[in-house]
């Protein structure tokens, strides 16, 4: 199961909608070990393309290094699709690289309703888990939130 | 010559779990096949049909390669070599 704060799912959403009709994508960062997104990180979709995206190369160096230095994971990689369902294509599936990843999918192709689904990817398997929106980490079952949630 | 490659977690049970390893060579694709005489089967997850797989990415110096002539990149003596995954997919 994904728990993931609102303001994150609303980041997301909100991202994938400004590039719409490319596909947007990026990271939530949080610390290893703790399957908690904290830190929203928007990357540049290299193709700017409707039907494909890539990391900026040089970005995601940068931002792969900045994790490191924090002693942070991706702990979602999350990428929309303008003009079908948020479910994995078979060349997601092919990349998907993060075992340990929640694959998040925005579906923007209803200007109106978004739809948000999780996966986890693993040896080529795609597996749909649950996602529950939190106000907050402080109440949810991942327990104690150290860092205050930032507004 | 000596270079320092960082090898991404995926890839880290080919290594005996260490996040960096030495190799030597001149040109990238002569490090990967250093790399691939003392952690066997790291060649396949990082070259297919005799080019860069479009799977990774690696730089050299934190350059990206693909711009530096992929496999041909030259590796100066003390380079950093960091391998990625690349990240990317899409509906197509």
């Amino acid at each position: 199961m994904l728990v993931i704060r609102r303001d994150l799912v609303d980041a997301m959403v909100a991202h994938a909608r400004r590039d719409h009709p490319d596909e947007a994508c990026g990271v939530i960062a949080g610390p290893a070990g703790s399957d908690r997104p904290e830190r929203f990180v928007p990357m540049t979709n290299a193709e700017r393309s409707p039907t494909f995206y890539r990391f900026d190369s040089l970005e995601q160096l940068r931002v792969w290094r900045e994790m490191d230095r924090a002693d942070e994971v991706p702990v979602v990689i999350y990428h929309s699709h303008t003009a079908t369902e948020a479910y994995p294509s078979r060349t997601d599936i092919s990349y998907a690289s993060e075992p340990d990843a929640h694959y998040v999918l925005v579906s923007t192709r209803d200007p109106h309703e978004h739809e948000l689904r999780s996966y986890r990817i693993v040896d080529g398997v795609v597996t749909e888990e649950p996602v529950e929106v939190v106000e907050s980490y402080m109440f949810s079952h991942t327990g104690a939130d150290d860092v205050p949630d930032c507004r | 010559m000596a270079v320092t490659v960082s090898i991404p977690t995926i890839l880290r049970n080919l290594t005996g779990g260490q996040k960096s390893v030495e190799a030597s060579g001149s040109t990238l694709a002569e490090v990967i096949d250093d790399l691939e005489s003392r952690h066997a089967g790291l060649k396949a997850k990082l070259v297919k049909d005799g080019s860069l797989h479009r799977f990774v990415n690696v730089y050299v110096n934190d350059e990206d390669v693909r711009f530096q002539g992929g496999l041909e990149a030259k590796v100066s003596e003390g380079a950093d070599v960091t391998i990625l995954p690349a990240v990317a997919g899409g509906m197509r």
